[in-house]
């Protein structure tokens, strides 16, 4: 599979206060992010998780090293909108981020900066809103939605822009649990059409779904891999005040009563199926 | 002190043609010392509730008896209820204004008109309370500080009131494993050092679980029902009705238990479903 997005030597170095102190918020960043993958990006609050999505669409320019999207240096300011058309993002804060008066006229905002045609922007303003459960609601005023709502058409202001991959920062952070469940099923339905997904999480439980896991600290990579394989560093991931998902902290339990837990069993289906096989 | 709750009736734009009823007829009571964890989905009228209970809101019927005064009843001064009940809101650290954290403290105890020694012992009191060093940050501006550690400067003035009731409104949303993990234990902390009533809405059900003594749901403005943790989780069908969910480890021990395992039911913590599995495996072997 080719890359869609890959990072060199990443450095990321910003002002902390007047008298000039930086800070060094990434610290020398390699990853390759390949074309159709799902990768979940876990740390605790200032490991450079979110500096490092902001540095994935051109948000943020490197201080170091490159960022390349889909071929595209994002120093690069020619093809600036070339790289946000590739690679979307959503926010955390759905309220932050939704611009117009009217549902429709608010996922239709990025497509009507692209200079697209009007039809083709209606066509997929519909699309996007169907494809995130949100078509019933076109005609709605935002700030008469539940938070997992508005959040549902700000992610739909992105598919409507054909984004190649799409950055989710902690898109379910400020979500009850039945809007993050939502969010969640459609991250899961987008993926599952081809869209790349980097998804940055607090939440374990949705960084399993993903097939590749990293974890940021203090500004490096610190582990990175399939769900299975990471996790299985317990010991280290506790270490820089992360948790490891429930079935991981069973699993781990239950290996040290003696029973036989294979490490790859890292969801609740698989130990459910894997405990009454005994039965 | 304790908190009786008896019939209360809350209406929104009463008279209006988009009138609607926000709450209706609830009761409930609160003994001393308890730590009562609030649950219902968004929009069910917990936080409407919480307005309540510190006079943000007025009945439109019912009672509200908070020690041995009827908050509902006329004439009463709700600056002597705000001062007793403490209501933190979400994103409390939204609300952080000062230039330094002590500063931000001591702007509740100041409004009560106490002298400065006493301000200071309150101020020094809280922010020890909720898990933060004084010396080491108490002249530093609250801006400057994790997001974790806002947070609890922002309670810690509530603390600092020394209210007998402290409400907290989603203190965990938003944060990291690690800083959800601190505030969680402060609010333990405090509630056993102050011994007030704690009241806590939460959609972490986990956590609800782990610290409540009682649990209250909350559903299109009705008490749907109410009990300890184990009663209250052991209600699954009624919880997945009004679109709630079972704390992450009882999901898992009961879908075990619907697959045909035999372990207890409503296990609420890790320890005892390992200990409960093992144990099956074992006779199983």
């Amino acid at each position: 599979m080719e890359n869609i997005i890959t990072i060199e030597n990443l450095v990321f170095q910003y002002l902390r206060d007047e008298d000039g102190d930086t800070v060094q918020a990434l610290k020398g960043v390699n990853l390759e992010i390949k074309k159709g993958s799902f990768t979940a990006i876990i740390g605790k609050n200032g490991s450079g998780k979110s500096t490092l999505a902001k540095n994935l669409n051109g948000l943020l320019l490197p201080t170091e090293g490159v960022v390349y999207v889909n071929g595209y240096d994002t120093k690069d300011y020619d093809h600036v909108w070339d790289i946000r058309q590739t690679a979307g993002m959503v926010f955390q804060n759905p309220d932050n981020q939704l611009v117009s008066a009217i549902v429709e006229d608010d996922v239709a905002f990025g497509p009507e900066n692209l200079g697209i045609e009007p039809e083709e922007i209606r066509r997929r303003v519909n699309k996007a809103l169907k494809d995130v459960n949100m078509g019933q609601f076109k005609k709605k005023a935002p700030h008469f939605l539940s938070g997992g709502q508005k959040q549902r058409v700000a992610i739909a202001g992105v598919v409507a822009m054909k984004p190649e991959c799409i950055i989710f920062d902690e898109p379910t952070a400020m979500l009850d649990p039945k809007g993050r469940k939502e969010i969640m099923a459609i991250i899961d339905e987008l993926h599952s059409e081809g869209i790349t997904v980097i998804l940055i999480t607090h939440f374990m439980e949705e960084a399993v779904r993903a097939d590749r896991v990293i974890i940021m600290h203090e500004g490096h990579v610190l582990l990175d891999g399939e769900p299975e394989n990471v996790f299985e560093e317990e010991e280290l991931i506790r270490s820089v005040n992360l948790d490891v998902p429930l079935m991981v902290q069973i699993g781990a339990k239950l290996r040290a009563k003696g029973i036989n837990v294979p490490l790859n069993i890292i969801t609740e289906e698989e130990m459910v199926d894997f405990i009454c096989q005994y039965k | 002190m304790s908190i009786q709750v008896k019939n209360l009736k809350h209406i929104y734009e009463k008279g209006m043609p988009t009138e609607q009823i926000a709450l209706d007829n609830i009761s409930f009571d609160i003994k001393d010392g308890e730590l009562v964890g609030i649950i219902g989905h968004t929009g069910s009228g917990k936080s409407t509730l919480l307005q309540h209970l510190n006079g943000l809101l007025k009945a439109d019927e019912g009672n509200i008896i908070i020690g041995d005064i009827d908050i509902t009843k006329p004439g009463v001064s709700m600056v002597q209820i705000r001062k007793r009940i403490g209501l933190v809101f979400q994103y409390p650290e939204y609300q952080l204004f000062e230039e330094t954290v002590a500063k931000d403290v001591a702007f509740g105890p100041k409004n009560l008109g106490l002298s400065e020694k006493e301000i200071d012992e309150r101020v020094r009191e809280a922010i020890d309370l909720v898990g933060l060093d004084f010396e080491e940050i108490g002249e530093r501006s609250p801006f400057e500080l994790s997001g974790g550690q806002k947070r609890r400067v922002a309670i810690a003035g509530v603390v600092a009131m020394r209210p007998e009731v402290l409400i907290l409104d989603e203190p965990t949303a938003g944060l990291d494993p690690k800083a959800h993990k601190d505030v969680l234990k402060m609010v333990r902390d405090v509630h056993e050092k102050t011994g007030n009533i704690t009241i806590l809405v939460s959609h972490n059900m986990a956590d609800i679980a782990n610290l409540s003594d009682k649990v209250i749901v909350i559903d299109s403005g009705k008490l749907v029902t109410l009990g300890t943790p184990k009663e209250v989780f052991s209600k699954k069908e009624v919880l997945r009705g009004v679109g709630l969910e079972l704390p992450p480890i009882t999901a898992f021990t009961e879908e075990l238990r619907e697959r045909g395992l035999q372990i207890s039911d409503t296990i609420l913590d890790v320890d005892e479903a390992v200990t409960e599995i093992s144990k099956y495996l074992a006779k199983e072997e």
